[in-house]
């Protein structure tokens, strides 16, 4: 690649010539303060944050959209720069709600941090807020729009990595506010709950709907039976919310932390993700032997299940008839533990903690109540689970390590890796191939589904029979796939999808990290290999070997895709439309 | 100015919408080309209401948000029919110092309908413009053709009786 030599604050530097200044100076390991421009997803100039001075230019220029040239001058930190940042974050704080102390960002807050670092008087112009409406019209997702400082994120997250754009920037001026078009609900468009915008929000515009309270009182409440389970990517996750480096294994602590909670059960959801799996595999099996319809979707994303409804409705029939991980231990729960245990299911609550805010969605889809009441009560996410035992006092650090509770605590390395893209299939093929060889496979390892791309392809050969795969993380991946699936252009036998980019692990629930984070650090990278070390780690590889799907095939469920497992395992789709 | 969405139910015929694929097939491809399909959407329909909007986001495949985005960004764009009664306020300095506020404000309660609005029966509908250039007239109200100035809060009861 070609360079250019160029100077930063009077010192010279060779950049590759298609970088931004922004990207230049962050070869130099010199910090531009950004809000609006989020690495591969928003670079729009509009913040005013990234100002820099350079000679011979005229005025200042915003550097995350401007390109280094040969022999450019760049000056990062004089004082008109600075004077000029600290001047325009006052103008942002101007019509933003500093309601601050009860914040859900505050202390994680990029306005904040950089008003702090800034010096910045809150009340410096002073101005009539603009009126705004918080819309709490979704089950998974809030917009505060007096927290709102226009930054554009939501709305690239939303349209350019997902391909949804059910938000955009509505009216003008003053009055320009994020919003659907002809300022519907977010709960009357195709929204899918994926989330990926709450963690694009630099503030505390965009959050979760809160469901911790719930939880504290079902536990506070002596006649519910309350039990948790969590799903594979939190226990990747979890510890940054107290300060761990991404990619920090904290499973035994997290289960110590539950425990503390007070549940009554504590169980790894990693073992109904092999149960997913067993019946999924069972499912593509019997699709490909029999002349099923073919391709395959996995359907344990419920964003993407929501998406696939409304944006591609004729795909509903290729979807698994499989419920989620999530929903399957609920429906377990209630029915057979249930069952064994002398419990009502009418006294059970039943949690699960997961990567994402489409799973509160998905909790109050139809057809997901195996004994009548819906499987799962509460779904909360990775940063809910966080405040919680923030909340509850407990010291997650200190903690020493505990184990799931019986009988649900075994996962196999298959049900691990569910949380990556890519993960789902390779459990799915290490199932499906025994199934069809009739012996064990010499190697687990399927390493071209693995990695961050957003696209991959593959083809197997199970036996006498070529099986052809795809796997697309992040919705506008899935949408680009399909589409050339739709046209005739590709054809596969199974596919995964999940609807955010590198799957689970970067879910719109997962802990927000902020912009000097995410565009520097490979999130996904360093959390996927948490669930791939645990895989490598794990003596059971193989979902059908875990020894309490085995079990709860040979005490309830007879056998995969039997009456039973349709009863308690299987669901259906809607053609929503748009 | 924020925009409020039409209340006037919509009134679209096939041979409008077919002209408006034909816009759209017109302009396939061609980059930048949001802006004059909306303004002769606009031309077809005299306004832009959810029901076309859709049409052009379906076609197009730029997302409803987007489109709704850009309509109310630009004043020219009109979310509202024009009512068979158009009433516009003037709001020029010369007319708002003589307060012709007071008769907008007067209008709006009278028919009910806010600045930039449309009965939901298509009858009346109110703009506030800028200067129409008539300031020894101050203020001054056109209802369709017809121009009245100097004009009172109190004597927008009589000027109604005619509409």
């Amino acid at each position: 690649m070609d360079n250019v030599n160029i100077k930063i604050n009077g010192r010279e530097y060779q950049v590759p010539k298609t970088s931004t200044i922004l990207e230049a100076a962050r070869m130099a390991n010199i910090h531009i303060p950004t809000l609006c421009y989020l690495k591969d997803i928003n670079a729009i100039g509009a913040c005013r944050l990234c100002l820099v001075e350079v000679k011979g230019a005229r005025g200042m220029v915003t550097s995350c959209v401007t390109m280094v040239n040969e022999g450019m001058e760049v000056y990062t930190n004089t004082s008109d720069i600075l004077a000029a940042r600290k001047i325009n974050l006052e103008l942002v704080l101007s019509n933003h709600n500093k309601q601050c102390l009860s914040c859900i960002r505050s202390t994680s807050c990029e306005l904040q941090k950089l008003c702090n670092d800034y010096g910045v008087d809150e009340d410096y112009f002073t101005s009539n807020e603009t009126e705004t409406k918080k819309d709490e019209s979704s089950v998974s997702i809030i917009r505060d729009n007096s927290k709102c400082i226009l930054c554009r994120r939501c709305v690239a997250a939303c349209g350019n990595v997902q391909g949804i754009g059910v938000i955009g920037a509505n009216d003008r001026g003053y009055d320009t506010h994020i919003g659907s078009a002809f300022e519907m609900d977010l709960a009357d468009t195709s929204c899918v709950n994926c989330g990926q915008c709450i963690v694009a929000c630099p503030v505390g515009a965009l959050y979760e709907k809160d469901d911790t309270q719930e939880v504290f009182d079902a536990l506070a409440d002596p006649q519910k039976h309350v039990a948790i389970c969590t799903a594979p990517s939190v226990r990747a996750t979890l510890g940054e919310c107290f300060g761990y480096e991404p990619g920090t294994e904290v499973e035994g602590k997290m289960v110590a932390a539950l425990k503390r909670l007070g549940f009554d059960g504590v169980y790894n959801m990693n073992f109904t993700a092999d149960l997913t799996i067993v019946e999924e595999a069972n499912e593509f099996v019997e699709r490909l032997t029999n002349g099923g319809k073919l391709p395959l979707i996995t359907s344990c994303s419920p964003g993407w299940v929501k998406y696939c409804e409304h944006y591609f409705p004729e795909f509903t029939d290729n979807l698994s008839t499989c419920k989620s991980p999530q929903q399957m231990f609920g429906a377990i729960y209630k029915t057979y533990y249930a069952q064994k245990n002398g419990l009502d299911p009418k006294d059970i609550v039943f949690v699960s903690a997961i990567p994402c805010t489409a799973k509160k969605f998905e909790v109050t889809r139809e057809d997901q109540s195996a004994a009548g009441i819906p499987d799962v009560d509460i779904a909360i996410t990775t940063r809910e689970l966080g405040r919680m035992i923030d909340k509850a006092g407990i010291d997650f650090k200190s903690l020493a390590d505990e184990d799931f509770d019986a009988p649900f605590m075994e996962g196999s390395g298959a049900g691990e890796i569910f949380g990556a893209t890519g993960g789902v299939m390779e459990a799915a093929l290490r199932t499906a191939a025994e199934t069809v060889l009739g012996k064990p496979l010499e190697r687990v390892d399927f390493e071209d589904v693995r990695g961050t791309a957003g696209i991959k392809r593959a083809t197997y050969k199970l036996g006498d029979i070529e099986v052809r795969v795809a796997i697309a993380s992040g919705l506008a991946n899935a949408k680009r796939l399909l589409t050339r699936i739709r046209e005739g252009k590709e054809h596969y036998d199974l596919i995964e999808i999940m609807a955010c980019p590198g799957g689970c692990i970067n879910g719109g629930g997962q802990p927000t990290q902020p912009a000097s984070v995410r565009n520097t650090v490979n999130l996904r990278e360093k959390r996927a290999d948490v669930l791939y070390s645990a895989d490598s780690k794990n003596v059971i590889r193989k979902s059908h070997e875990n020894s309490a799907v085995k079990m709860l095939y040979d005490k309830f469920l007879e056998k995969p895709g039997s009456k039973k497992a349709h009863e308690t395992l299987h669901t259906k789709y809607i053609k929503r439309g748009l | 100015m924020k925009k409020n969405p039409t209340t006037v139910a919509f009134q679209g015929t096939a041979e409008q919408e077919e002209i408006l694929l034909s816009v759209i097939e017109k302009y396939r491809g061609v980059k930048g080309s949001m802006m004059p399909i909306l303004q002769e959407a606009q031309e077809i329909y005299g306004y832009l209401p959810i029901e076309v909007q859709k049409i052009i986001a379906d076609n197009t495949g730029v997302s409803l948000a987007e489109i709704y985005g850009i309509v109310s960004f630009y004043s020219q764009f009109m979310l509202n029919p024009k009512g068979e009664v158009s009433i516009s306020v003037c709001l020029g300095t010369a007319c708002y110092v003589k307060g012709s506020q007071d008769v907008l404000d007067k209008i709006k309660e009278k028919i009910g309908v806010e600045t930039g609005g449309t009965s939901p029966d298509g009858k009346y509908s109110l703009d506030a413009t800028r200067c129409v250039g008539a300031c020894g007239l101050a203020p001054v109200v056109i209802i369709n053709n017809d121009v009245y100035g100097r004009v009172k809060a109190d004597e927008i009861d009589t000027i109604m009786t005619k509409y």
